[in-house]
């Protein structure tokens, strides 16, 4: 039987979640015997265009030339698989849609008229059908491997959807917010990182997105009652996962805090 | 996102261009471009165009407390997230005057000894070393030498695994905060990796003998080298910013020498001194700038392959100085662990006030520059971020020059590979955006 084609393919990202392929250093052969890679810039100069039986699509879309790209990808991919925040939530770029993208790219560029990019970058689902996603800024390289596995067998991936507390509870970390008082989106953030803001002793920042039934609101009061401040606690989301619906609104109020007043926080 | 193959001709204006695609440059960190403009058989321009969507970090950080902007450079890169938040984190510290303790000092040393080993192995023997034996790809050289390919995913592993224990992942570390760490490893933890990094400095070294007998091309092409230089250290976190030809400036200096300049085609400001003059950083500049600080088994190990001088003028050689620095950083490593005691303060405490914050650091390609102008409120006002692909471009283009005439007439996989293998050997990390890389000779008769 002939090996499954499997395509990796970038979009407005960093090239962590494709690296986290290449970081399965003790199974990465065996992959590439059990499939063809076909189509993998940063590892291969083998180069194809599709069709693809599998194909890992990060990054999120940002210029004109990619939203036409994805159209295309899709159609030579039996299973489209978008691997990581940035294209399943349009990641930490997506900011850009609080703020005024043509002011941005004329801050940075004396030649803004060269530079071809959208006022907005999205996740890959806003363009195309996506068959299953992996989330995470970067994804896990337990989940990716445990996603290729299952795909290979024909059975269905074990992807938990709970909160980040379960995890954290399990590896027996210490609460942060009872303990240390600190902003932590664990109860409204899907597992998958292993817990290890709080076991670093900090609040999780989100990078897994929400969780199914995430109560943001409720998780804002708790934290504004244990004394944070509430722009303090929306500036919490508007982060790597800030244009997930259930997180947008909190995010994009955060940052208008951030830009207007602040206060005073010269802390430690 | 791909780019077309074969050779054509297009008309423009009275001149006849000849057009040669040979589409999109891979095993890089990300996609650009390549233009080469020939006329009578001489290279009169080489551009590498950067297409990378443009991602806004300078905007992002905006307005964000020093410790978020932490987390969020760090996603200028997956490749070297450390390098981000290291370069921002000293910036941050050398504004506020925190003093850190000492061993936060080397533990830091310690993450970065970690990306430098994952970010060299994984340009060695996974992006370039199939170039110099005519493979596509580290699956089809694991078919012919498997021992080799092994070796370079262990010490990959070995390097992710310091960064995963000092920061809880290897990609995208959640512990270094302005003041130190938000959790130092406790010494049991240490231990533990101290097998994996005996093995490390053995496979580094195996490393530097196999890449120094790799078939090279020969090329002189002088450039100017940047790097920092440290009176004790090799250079990672600290020192003064020196250069082939006698700079010599505090890290927080950067722009008094160097300035960044938009091309059109392309989506990456580029560096140049302040006289216009192209230069490299990176592993073949810190060797050279640096030798003398290197590890003595890195030294060691060094002058046997008899290539220092090599390294100093042939680009393609820049392999071996990274695989020296792999012995270097898998040394460090080993004697950090070996000697580790936990900081007494993990965490030192800090008042923000309003200035400029500015540092340099080494990352694995070179010198990485960031500024911050922070307000009264503690916030980030302005960003300025140099990754090193962007002060390396010049000097990329330059080599391309020298070497495109040379090799244009060969077969045209043949030229495409070596040319390839060229940009390769300066580990452009595009990835510090988007990007794609489409190589495009216009002959001009």
């Amino acid at each position: 039987m002939a090996r499954p084609r499997l395509g990796v393919v970038k979009f407005a990202s960093c090239d962590g979640c494709q690296l986290t392929l290449l970081d399965l250093e003790d199974q990465l052969l065996g992959i590439a015997e059990q499939v063809e890679i076909v189509e993998f810039a940063e590892a291969t100069s083998a180069r194809s265009a599709g069709p693809y039986d599998l194909l890992l699509v990060e990054g999120s879309v940002s210029t004109p030339e990619q939203a036409e790209a994805i159209v295309d990808l899709r159609r030579q991919a039996a299973k489209l698989v978008t691997i990581g925040a940035c294209a399943t939530t349009g990641g930490i770029q997506a900011l850009r849609v609080f703020a005024d993208h043509d002011a941005w790219r004329a801050s940075i560029y004396p030649h803004p008229e060269w530079i071809e990019s959208l006022a907005t970058a999205t996740p890959i689902a806003d363009h195309v059908p996506v068959d299953a996603e992996l989330r995470g800024c970067p994804i896990d390289p337990g989940q990716l491997l445990e996603f290729l596995t299952a795909t290979l067998l024909g059975r269905r991936p074990r992807l938990p959807d709970e909160a980040v507390c379960l995890a954290c509870k399990r590896a027996g970390s210490v609460c942060v917010v009872v303990a240390l008082g600190e902003p932590c989106l664990g109860p409204v953030t899907r597992t998958g990182c292993g817990a290890i803001c709080p076991a670093f002793g900090r609040g999780c920042y989100a990078c897994f997105g929400p969780r199914e039934t995430a109560n943001v609101p409720g998780l804002r009061r708790s934290l504004v009652v244990l004394g944070n401040a509430p722009a303090d606690v929306d500036e919490r989301f508007a982060g790597f996962t800030a244009l997930a619906p259930p997180f947008a609104r909190a995010a994009a109020a955060g940052l208008a805090a951030a830009a207007a007043t602040g206060g005073d926080d010269a802390r430690r | 996102m791909h780019g077309g193959e074969g050779r054509g001709a297009a008309g423009a204006g009275a001149t006849i261009e000849r057009r040669f695609d040979v589409g999109q440059l891979t095993r890089v960190e990300g996609e650009g471009s390549l233009r080469l403009r020939v006329r009578g058989g001489v290279v009169v321009e080489a551009r590498l165009a950067i297409f990378e969507a443009p991602r806004y970090f300078e905007r992002l950080v905006v307005g964000r407390r020093p410790d978020d902007v932490l987390d969020i450079v760090a996603r200028i890169c997956g490749i070297c997230p450390v390098a981000y938040q290291m370069s921002a984190v000293h910036a941050f510290e050398a504004l506020y005057r925190v003093d850190v303790d000492p061993a936060v000092r080397t533990l830091r040393r310690l993450l970065y000894c970690g990306e430098w080993i994952e970010s060299h192995a994984l340009h060695v023997y996974l992006l370039h070393a199939p170039d110099f034996l005519g493979f596509e790809s580290v699956v089809a050289l694991a078919q012919a030498d498997r021992g080799a390919v092994e070796r370079g995913l262990a010490l990959k592993k070995t390097g992710n695994a310091i960064v995963a224990l000092l920061g809880g992942r290897p990609i995208h570390p959640v512990s270094v905060r302005v003041g130190g760490f938000s959790r130092a490893p406790r010494p049991r933890e240490m231990a533990a990796l101290r097998p994996a990094l005996e093995a490390a400095v053995e496979q580094a070294l195996e490393t530097v003998r196999w890449v120094a007998g790799l078939p090279t091309p020969d090329l002189r092409q002088v450039a100017r080298l940047v790097a920092l230089r440290h009176p004790d250290d090799y250079p990672m976190n600290e020192g003064r910013i020196v250069s082939s030809d006698g700079l010599d400036l505090p890290a927080t200096d950067w722009e008094a020498a160097f300035r960044e300049e938009q091309v059109e085609g392309t989506n990456a400001l580029h560096a140049r001194t302040l006289d216009g003059g192209a230069y490299l950083v990176g592993p073949a500049a810190r060797v050279t700038l640096a030798g003398d600080r290197l590890h003595p088994l890195a030294a060691e190990a060094l002058a046997a392959t008899g290539l220092a001088g090599e390294i100093r003028v042939n680009p393609y050689r820049s392999i071996v100085a990274r695989a020296v620095e792999l012995v270097h950083a898998a040394a460090e490593a080993r004697d950090i662990v070996a000697d580790y005691r936990a900081p007494e303060t993990a965490l030192a405490a800090w008042r923000a006030r309003p200035g400029t914050a500015a540092w340099a650091t080494e990352a694995p390609r070179g010198l990485l520059f960031h500024r911050y102008e922070i307000d009264e409120r503690g916030r980030v006002a302005e960003a300025r971020i140099v990754p090193p692909t962007s002060q390396n471009q010049a000097a990329i283009e330059e080599a391309l020059v020298t070497v495109a005439p040379g090799v244009l007439d060969l077969p045209e996989e043949t030229a495409q590979t070596r040319i390839e293998q060229l940009v390769r050997s300066y580990d452009p990390c595009i990835s510090c955006a988007t990007h794609f890389l489409e190589l495009t000779v216009e002959r001009e008769p």
